[in-house]
């Protein structure tokens, strides 16, 4: 047993700072008070029942989980066909074709929806709504849905593959026995990920969205007014907690099975 | 076989249209004489053609979604605001309007020389702030990737998931999160006003650049930590003790051994922090005020109250400009110095 040092104090600082003013959304959407403020003066769930009984945000809360489901499977369908091509290191021009999925992590998505916003409205024409709103979750969760297919692909062992050829089985069906079920961990994993992505993100939803209310923008038109607040609160625990449970299990069933911990990201 | 690679190559730069048509045909190939024959034996032998069109989903998106709009925001640049319609006379009017000379302002005691100097301070400020975020979310993510890479043994995974979860969750209600806390009737004032610490609320805990700063380190946190986490992980350990061996002493060997072989991860840390916190729109808008405002909160508005897009899509690019040079800049400095040492 190694002595406890300096780091282990930091360590504990760090997620106590990392976690603690989250934490404070689930503390005070149970608070007695329309007014964030300590000491806590008790008890309720009212907030909670006033968010199940709002119906604007129901039908947000609707749009969302449309928005998250059809997001979430596009950009993992589009993220698998790429991660099988881009796991070959022959693939001429792989470096290139990998920056450029790469790239929507380093541009800000501000400047990502501005531009989607004036190609769509001024180039295309296209009228906004909850599909350009897609188009824009798409981008983003793309370069995640790629990598986190590329991993899993990368744990196994790929000369499995090249047996199942060589025995005589043909190309597609190697890619729905082999390569499918050895995959399908990071394949869950990306549709979870890109669900909680799309589900909590607010810039391109805010840019890019005509009449549909997404549940970030409702929380946005709900953070001028005060009395709303704790309602918010308890939407926002909610939404946190989901969001917490699915990144956690998406975390877990993408290194479910492999050997090494390398992977991690 | 080379030949057949090579031959797969030159197909594939001849253009992408073929591929959905030798899709449907790749299972009979060698059996069909002619052009569509030769097509899909290609595609069944060429690794380079297969792995293309299993890419070609991904790259007609991102050139729709991503190349076509970087371009078309270029092109709207050049055009003008004429009232309600867009003059589409290409000119560098919008770019001129940004860094046309004239009187200027002083800002931090450093006069910007230009006739609506607005522009160039917010996002020199920008600048300044999403620095002071990135730095010190690096100050603070080191220690703690140190820690996960060479002192946690058991459940590292366990680590590394409760380390990075928070950046998956949504960013609007961390940044609430702040509101809530540094808030003029928040959690913070009412706290010290209720331990008897104070007797008056705070005033200057909200709406400013530095609880943008806060708010922008806390938020970014978690993200800095796995590149950091990643390039001390792959750090060859007999290094550390060959350094131990040699003399060095604790600090010694961390600043000539781990620490420069970390700087590839602290160098893709900054650029993931810095980039997109310049360019952050929420943070400001919730909890800036007035004095918080961003480059973005700007740029927004062009698209929104000020309708000016043209004039919008012209200050996006200067900005993205501006941040990309700065980022080259500072890898280029931070790799340079890594070589020497």
């Amino acid at each position: 047993m190694r002595r406890t040092g300096f780091l282990d104090f930091y360590a504990l600082i760090f997620v106590a700072v990392l976690y603690g003013p989250v934490v404070l959304l689930p503390i005070f959407s149970f608070n007695d008070n329309i007014y964030i403020t300590l000491p806590l003066s008790g008890f309720t769930v009212r907030w909670y029942e006033e968010m199940l009984s709002n119906e604007s945000l129901m039908k947000a809360l609707r749009t969302s989980i449309k928005l998250g489901l059809v997001v979430s499977v596009v950009s993992t369908t589009i993220g698998l066909c790429a991660a099988k091509a881009l796991i070959r290191n022959s693939l001429p021009g792989r470096r290139a074709a990998l920056g450029l999925v790469m790239l929507p992590l380093v541009v800000p998505s501000l400047a990502l929806g501005v531009a989607l916003l004036v190609t769509l409205r001024l180039g295309f024409g296209v009228e906004l709504s909850l599909l350009t709103i897609g188009a824009g979750h798409v981008l983003i969760c793309l370069p995640f849905a790629t990598l986190v297919i590329m991993a899993r692909m990368e744990g196994f062992d790929q000369s499995l593959e090249e047996a199942s050829l060589d025995l005589g089985e043909g190309r597609f069906s190697t890619f729905r026995r082999i390569t499918l079920p050895l995959t399908l961990p990071g394949i869950v994993a990306s549709l979870l990920l890109s669900f909680t992505v799309s589900l909590d993100e607010f810039v391109m939803a805010f840019l890019l969205g005509g009449d549909d209310t997404t549940l970030p923008l409702f929380i946005w038109s709900q953070l001028r007014f005060p009395a709303k607040l704790p309602t918010v609160l308890a939407l926002g625990s909610c939404i946190l907690a989901f969001s917490f449970v699915m990144v956690v299990v998406a975390n877990v069933v993408r290194r479910h099975g492999l050997p090494s911990q390398t992977s991690a990201r | 076989m080379d030949s057949m690679t090579q031959a797969g190559s030159d197909l594939r730069t001849a253009g992408g249209p073929h591929h959905g048509r030798s899709r449907q045909t790749a299972g009979e190939h060698g059996r069909r004489g002619g052009f569509i024959g030769a097509l899909s034996a290609l595609l069944v032998r060429s690794e380079a053609l297969r792995g293309y069109l299993l890419l070609s989903p991904a790259l007609v998106f991102l050139l729709c979604l991503l190349v076509l709009p970087l371009a078309g925001i270029l092109v709207l640049s050049l055009f003008t605001q004429n009232y309600v319609a867009i003059d589409t006379t290409l000119t560098f009017a919008n770019y001129w309007k940004i860094l046309k000379p004239g009187e200027g302002t002083y800002f931090l005691g450093v006069r910007f020389p230009f006739e609506t100097p607005i522009f160039m301070i917010l996002l020199a400020k920008s600048i300044l702030m999403a620095v002071a975020a990135t730095a010190a979310v690096i100050a603070m993510a080191y220690p703690m990737a140190y820690f996960l890479a060479f002192r946690v043994t058991h459940h590292k995974m366990l680590w590394l998931i409760l380390i990075t979860v928070p950046f998956w969750t949504s960013y609007l209600l961390r940044i609430f999160a702040w509101k809530i806390i540094l808030g003029y009737n928040g959690v913070l004032n009412s706290g010290l006003l209720a331990l008897g610490v104070i007797d008056q609320p705070l005033d200057f805990l909200l709406n400013n650049p530095t609880s943008v700063v806060i708010a922008l380190t806390h938020a970014w946190l978690a993200f800095a930590i796995l590149p950091i986490y990643v390039s001390l992980e792959k750090i060859d350990r007999s290094l550390i003790e060959a350094a131990t061996d040699l003399g060095d002493n604790r600090l010694e060997r961390f600043l000539r051994v781990t620490l420069p072989l970390s700087m590839p991860g602290v160098i893709s840390a900054v650029l993931l922090v810095f980039i997109p916190t310049v360019g952050d729109y929420i943070t400001p808008a919730q909890i800036g005020g007035t004095s918080g405002v961003m480059i973005g909160t700007l740029i927004q508005s062009q698209f929104g109250k000020a309708n000016n897009w043209p004039l919008g899509a012209a200050l996006s690019v200067f900005t993205m400009v501006s941040v990309t040079a700065l980022a080259c800049l500072f890898a280029w400095l931070a790799g340079g110095r890594r070589l020497r040492a």
